[in-house]
C-alpha cells in the first residue's frame, strides 16, 4: 500500500518543531508499524536525509519504549498492544498517518518522537521497589500464604510496562494509572504492605512533583493501556493515599 | 492531614465531597419544587420553613454558598494545573475513541451551570433576601407558590432553565459516578452505582424541567 505520513520533526529538546509529509509506497499490509518506519528511514538516509528517531526496543510488546501517538491515539488505532504489536493491515491504501511524539509536560521531547520518560523512573525510586534483605536469607516465595486473589490482582497491576501511553492519552496528562499499578502491586501482597505507607505517600508527591496532571476519570488511559490495567488501581491507590494520610 | 489535601489525589477527593454535598442538596432542592405541581398549600408550606427556619437560614445556606464556590473554585485551579501539565497539544487528537464526551468537557458545563447559578441568583436568591432582610416587607407563608408560578411565565427564563439542566445532566452523567471513582470506591458494586448515577443524573434535571415547563404551560 502507498500511504502519506505527517511527522513531527523536531531536531533537539529547544527545537519549535514541525509536522512533515512523507510519502512510503509498496507498504505491505503484514509489516508492523515500526517496520513501516524502517522503510522510511531508508528511504531518507539513502536520499541523504536525517532518519526520523523514534523509540524502541524489544520490538514484541514487553519494553514499553515505543511511543508514538499515531492517527489521535497513544500506540494507534488497535486495543491493548504497543506500537511495535500495531500491524500496517490496520491502515488502508491512500491512508494518510499521522506520527507525533507523547505529548505532556512531564515528557520533554528529545528529538523527533523521542521523548524523555524519565519522570517515570524518578517516581519508581520514590517507593516502587520492597526492602529485603537478600544476602543468602532469602525466604521460599511459597512460605508466605497468598490469596489467589490478591496474587492474580497484584499481577495483573505489575503487568504495567511503564510506556507512558496512560499519560499520553489522558486530557489532563495525568500518570495515575502509572503510578497506581505500581502502588498496587505491591499494596496488594504481604511483602509490600510493611513499607504502604511510606511508598504511596512517596510516590505520590514524586508524581506530583513532576508536574503531571490531575486524574478526572476520564477512563482513557485504560482503554489505551496495552496492558489494560484497571482503573481499579487507582482507587486502590487513592483509598491508600487516604489510610496513609490518616495514620 | 492537610498534606493530604495539598496532593493531587486529595484534591480529586475534596471535589467528590463537595459533589456528594451539591448532589444532595439538588435532590432536596427538586422534591420540593416538586410538590409545587401537586399541591400549592405543601409547597407553600415547605418553601415557608425552609425559608425561615434559622437553621437552614443562618447555618445550611452559607455552608450550601461555600460548597458551590469551593468546587467552582477546585475545579478551575484543577483544570488550570491540567492544562499547564499537558505541553505542547496534538495536532490530531481522537478523545472520542476513548472517552466520552461529558468526561471531557466537564469545565464547559460546569461554566454553563455557573453561568446559571449566577442567574439564579439574581433571579431568586438577591430578591429573596431583599425580601426578608433587607426591605424587611412581611411575610406571607402562601406567597411561595405564586412567585414560583409566576416566574415561569417567561418563555425565556424557561428556556434557560431547560438549557441549563441539559447541562447540569451532561455534567452529573459524569461526575456523580466519577465522583465514587475518586472516592477510592471501584468494586463489585461499581456498575450498580454507575446505573443509579446515570439514573440519577438523568432523573433529577428532567424533573426540573418538567417543573419549569408545567408551570409554564398551566401559566399560558
Amino acid at each position: 500500500m502507498n500511504l502519506t505520513l505527517k511527522i513531527w520533526r523536531q531536531k533537539g529538546p529547544n527545537d519549535k518543531g514541525q509536522m512533515v509529509d512523507y510519502k512510503v509506497t509498496d507498504i505491505s499490509e503484514h509489516m508492523s508499524f515500526l517496520e513501516m518506519m524502517d522503510v522510511l528511514n531508508e528511504q531518507l538516509v539513502n536520499a541523504g536525509e536525517e532518519p526520523v528517531a523514534f523509540d524502541h526496543d524489544c520490538r514484541e510488546g514487553i519494553c514499553g519504549m515505543c511511543s508514538m501517538y499515531i492517527n489521535g491515539e497513544a500506540h494507534g488505532p488497535d486495543r491493548g498492544i504497543t506500537t511495535c504489536q500495531l500491524h500496517m493491515r490496520m491502515f488502508k491504501d491512500g491512508d494518510t498517518i499521522t506520527i507525533e511524539p507523547f505529548r505532556a509536560n512531564a515528557f520533554p521531547v528529545i528529538k523527533d518522537l523521542v521523548v524523555d520518560r524519565m519522570a517515570f523512573e524518578r517516581i519508581q525510586q520514590a517507593g516502587g521497589f520492597i526492602s529485603v534483605n537478600t544476602s543468602g536469607n532469602t525466604q521460599d516465595a511459597n512460605s508466605i500464604p497468598i490469596s489467589k486473589h490478591a496474587a492474580d490482582q497484584a499481577m495483573d497491576a505489575a503487568t504495567c510496562i511503564g510506556c507512558g501511553a496512560c499519560v499520553a492519552t489522558c486530557k489532563n496528562s495525568s500518570a495515575m494509572l502509572f503510578v497506581s499499578a505500581k502502588v498496587s502491586q505491591y499494596a496488594l501482597l504481604p511483602q509490600g504492605q510493611v513499607e504502604a505507607t511510606d511508598r504511596v505517600l512517596n510516590m505520590v508527591a514524586q508524581m506530583d512533583l513532576e508536574g503531571f496532571g490531575n486524574c478526572t476519570n476520564t477512563g482513557a488511559c485504560e482503554i489505551e493501556c496495552p496492558k489494560g490495567i484497571s482503573l481499579e488501581n487507582i482507587a486502590r491507590m487513592n483509598r491508600e493515599l487516604m489510610k496513609a494520610s490518616v495514620k | 492531614m492537610s498534606g493530604f489535601f495539598k496532593s493531587s489525589i486529595g484534591r480529586k477527593v475534596a471535589m467528590a465531597l463537595s459533589a456528594f454535598f451539591l448532589i444532595f442538596f439538588l435532590l432536596m432542592h427538586v422534591s420540593i419544587n416538586l410538590l409545587s405541581v401537586f399541591s400549592k398549600d405543601a409547597f407553600n408550606t415547605a418553601s415557608h420553613f425552609m425559608g425561615t427556619n434559622p437553621l437552614i437560614q443562618f447555618v445550611m445556606q452559607p455552608v450550601l454558598i461555600l460548597g458551590v464556590v469551593f468546587h467552582f473554585v477546585m475545579g478551575f485551579v484543577l483544570e488550570l494545573k491540567n492544562k499547564k501539565a499537558q505541553g505542547v497539544p496534538y495536532v490530531k487528537n481522537n478523545g472520542a475513541a476513548n472517552s466520552t464526551w461529558m468526561s471531557r468537557n466537564m469545565i464547559y458545563s460546569g461554566l454553563a451551570i455557573l453561568a446559571f447559578i449566577v442567574l439564579h441568583f439574581i433571579d431568586f436568591w438577591i430578591p429573596e433576601i431583599n425580601h426578608k432582610y433587607i426591605a424587611v416587607l412581611p411575610e406571607d407563608p402562601t406567597r411561595y407558590f405564586g412567585e414560583l408560578h409566576h416566574k415561569f411565565e417567561n418563555p425565556l427564563r424557561v428556556g434557560a432553565y431547560v438549557l441549563a439542566f441539559v447541562f447540569l445532566a451532561l455534567h452529573l452523567l459524569h461526575g456523580f459516578q466519577s465522583a465514587f471513582q475518586s472516592m477510592g470506591v471501584n468494586n463489585k458494586y461499581s456498575e450498580r452505582i454507575k446505573k443509579c448515577a446515570k439514573g440519577y443524573s438523568i432523573l433529577v434535571p428532567a424533573l426540573f424541567i418538567f417543573i419549569a415547563l408545567f408551570h409554564f404551560f398551566t401559566n399560558h
